[in-house]
């Protein structure tokens, strides 16, 4: 459940954020979880409707996108389909993760008066 | 509130960030891994299930380097101080950290046992990562590589099922290999086979701690690995 550790980070980096802009209340949290990031989204979004209350962040909607997985050939930059052997059938190179460890916070929108 | 007619909507400012939410945690990662690179000391991740011979791998370690001061360890467990007590009395100058409740170690808790560990004289600093195949796997510590330790009874589907931590490991220790002969049905082709689908390039090597089988390609490879990573000549 290294999910609520996540979501203590995120609520840090929201406060980083905000912090130039007193009196600003955040209204939503968008963020970008890799399929391969190690992170259970569902769970992602338990611990912050648990961890929010209280927080800057208590009334604002967590909006979770999905970034799916992308192996590629470093060489010819061909994608390598998943579930099948990580090298390039045709160069013989070991696959890159060109997406899909992303754990990002992209933005927030803020309400102002 | 909308100052323009009086609709009652918020207006809605959004601020662009595109900021890794594990950023504190990576910039301490980044200070340990100067920290080791200025010690000379070349930081193993180990990670595993609870019960994969993480333990007994390091202590059979202990044994082939036959000086126990050129290693060092930090054993994180939940509760108890059982794993570096082991180690220390295999001869390897070790910490632990107790994590409570939480299922991983992070940069800070490996930061904080930094300043209570002498690493003079020591070439090597094992992290025994909590026993998980999930958590740990998200975490930087400033490690030099990351290990799974992987012990041929958990099954050999084990890489599919938890693709993050094989696809982020530099070596997959295949563990307690002196128990395969009653382990009829496991079938380590289909181990590797599940390997090839989750790391580029798998890299295994396989050990049984009781009997030292393996030990010694495991030790040359941290050898070259920490050679190549401070410029040195592998040691003969």
């Amino acid at each position: 459940m290294h999910e609520y550790s996540i979501i203590q980070s995120l609520v840090d980096s929201v406060a980083a954020a905000v912090g130039s802009r007193p009196g600003a209340a955040v209204h939503g949290v968008h963020v970008a979880i890799g399929d391969v990031a190690g992170v259970d989204c569902t769970l992602l979004a338990t611990a912050y409707d648990v961890f929010r209350a209280g927080t800057l962040c208590e009334n604002a909607a967590l909006k979770i996108e999905k970034i799916p997985v992308r192996w590629e050939c470093p060489r010819c930059n061909g994608e390598i389909a998943t579930g099948g052997f990580l090298r390039c059938a045709f160069c013989d190179e070991p696959a890159f993760l060109a997406s899909g460890d992303e754990i990002i916070l992209e933005r927030i929108e803020l309400e102002v008066a | 509130m909308c100052q323009d007619c009086g609709c009652g909507d918020v207006n809605l400012v959004p601020l662009e960030l595109q900021t890794r939410i594990l950023a504190r945690n990576d910039d301490q990662a980044a200070h340990n891994r100067e920290h080791f690179l200025r010690q000379r000391v070349f930081a193993v991740n180990l990670m595993g299930s609870p019960g994969s011979g993480k333990t007994a791998v390091l202590e059979a370690t202990a044994r082939a380097f036959h000086d126990g001061k050129k290693l060092a360890a930090i054993a994180g467990d939940l509760a108890t101080d059982n794993d570096a007590a082991r180690l220390k009395r295999a001869g390897i100058r070790s910490r632990a950290i107790e994590t409570g409740q939480a299922c991983h170690l992070d940069a800070d808790m490996v930061h904080h046992e930094l300043h209570h560990l002498d690493l003079e004289g020591a070439e090597y600093l094992f992290i025994e990562n909590v026993g998980n195949l999930v958590c740990p796997a998200v975490y930087d510590l400033g490690q030099n590589v990351n290990v799974v330790a992987l012990s041929v009874t958990e099954g050999e589907d084990k890489p599919l099922k938890y693709p993050t931590m094989f696809a982020k490991a530099d070596l997959v220790l295949l563990t307690k290999l002196d128990l395969l002969q009653y382990l009829p049905n496991t079938n380590l082709t289909k181990l590797y086979d599940a390997l090839n689908r989750v790391m580029p390039e798998p890299r295994v090597i396989r050990v049984s701690a009781q009997d030292a089988v393996g030990v010694d390609r495991w030790v040359e490879w941290l050898a070259a690995r920490r050679s190549a990573l401070m410029g040195e000549a592998v040691p003969a």
